[in-house]
């Protein structure tokens, strides 16, 4: 079933977490550092650019989830994981749709 | 194996009714999250089908400025980092750290705020407000929305200051100092969001 409390998880994982979390903070720091380099000292084609900001933010976003939040597949975290994941596919959906529906709007209506 | 696990829970859970009740808790909390996510979610969208209605205002590469929202970044991420230590010595049942730990997440937390209401200030200034186009009003739609979570997450961590400080660590408290922990670590996601899809995606 559902379990999750950290205050009483047992002792021996404070020191993993405790690693966790500094893992966490320089894989970030340095997912954070690259994007934004890569932005104001461009070097690549735009495109290529856009493409690779976007990928590492998605990697920083599950690092975040790893090591911060501290989701995995383990059973106690299933129901997390299964809302995440179902509020994930409400998202693309919200997102991608809007985005495709406005776009054929646009090409549609107003560039002919 | 993990039939001993499951029944050390039980055990557990029997001794401690209150356990069960506060990690549902949690759980209904991280619900409240992936809610959360979905508003985020409908104002990104809003963001991007608006971000280029400029209306002869200014577009994304006049406004926005790279090595500050870099700053901003980087208070977020020390704060997120903090908290986990905050976190830590709650495991560790040393309320004094709690407090010492959160009191740091809390100040980073409030140079950030101060930090993106002066970008607004700033911008309102020079005449760019959300009035001017409807791709500002989406730009200060959704960061704003995010300040103001980080705001109410501020006031929420001033109050669990106080409360350890008077009650030490508790179910409850060490309850709500989880539900805090994934609220902070949850804006800081969104965080990665604004500044990949607003900022970095804005200036490319």
């Amino acid at each position: 079933m559902y379990h999750q409390s950290p205050v009483h998880s047992s002792a021996g994982t404070s020191h993993g977490s405790n690693r966790s979390y500094l893992i966490g903070f320089i894989l970030s720091v340095v997912l954070t550092i690259i994007p934004f380099a890569l932005v104001m000292y461009p070097s690549l084609p735009r495109n290529i650019t856009a493409w690779l900001v976007v990928a590492i933010g998605a990697i920083q976003i599950f690092a975040h989830l790893k090591y911060f939040l501290h989701l995995d597949t383990a059973a106690e975290q299933r129901w997390n994981l299964i809302a995440l994941i179902f509020s994930a596919v409400i998202i693309l959906l919200l997102v991608g749709l809007s985005l495709w529906i406005m776009d054929s709007i646009h090409h549609n209506m107003l560039a002919h | 194996m993990t039939n001993t696990i499951l029944e050390k829970d039980i055990a557990h859970t029997h001794e401690q009714g209150h356990e069960d009740a506060g990690s549902l808790r949690i759980f209904g909390f991280w619900i409240y999250l992936m809610t959360d996510c979905i508003l985020f979610a409908t104002l990104f969208a809003g963001y991007a089908v608006l971000r280029d209605s400029v209306a002869g205002g200014p577009s994304t590469v006049d406004i926005f400025e790279l090595p500050y929202v870099l700053t901003e970044t980087m208070l977020l991420l020390f704060s997120s980092i903090t908290y986990g230590y905050a976190m830590l010595a709650m495991n560790r049942n040393e309320p004094k750290y709690v407090i010492r730990w959160l009191g740091l997440t809390f100040l980073l937390g409030l140079g950030f705020i101060g930090m993106e209401i002066n970008e607004f200030h700033h911008l309102i200034q020079e005449g760019y407000g959300p009035d001017r186009s409807a791709f500002l009003t989406g730009f200060f739609t959704l960061v704003g929305t995010h300040g103001a979570h980080v705001a109410t997450g501020l006031i929420w961590m001033a109050v669990l200051m106080v409360q350890v400080r008077s009650s030490g660590i508790t179910d409850s408290t060490s309850t709500r100092l989880s539900c805090l922990s994934l609220f902070w670590h949850f804006l800081d996601v969104v965080w990665i969001c604004v500044f990949t899809v607003v900022y970095l995606l804005g200036v490319v």
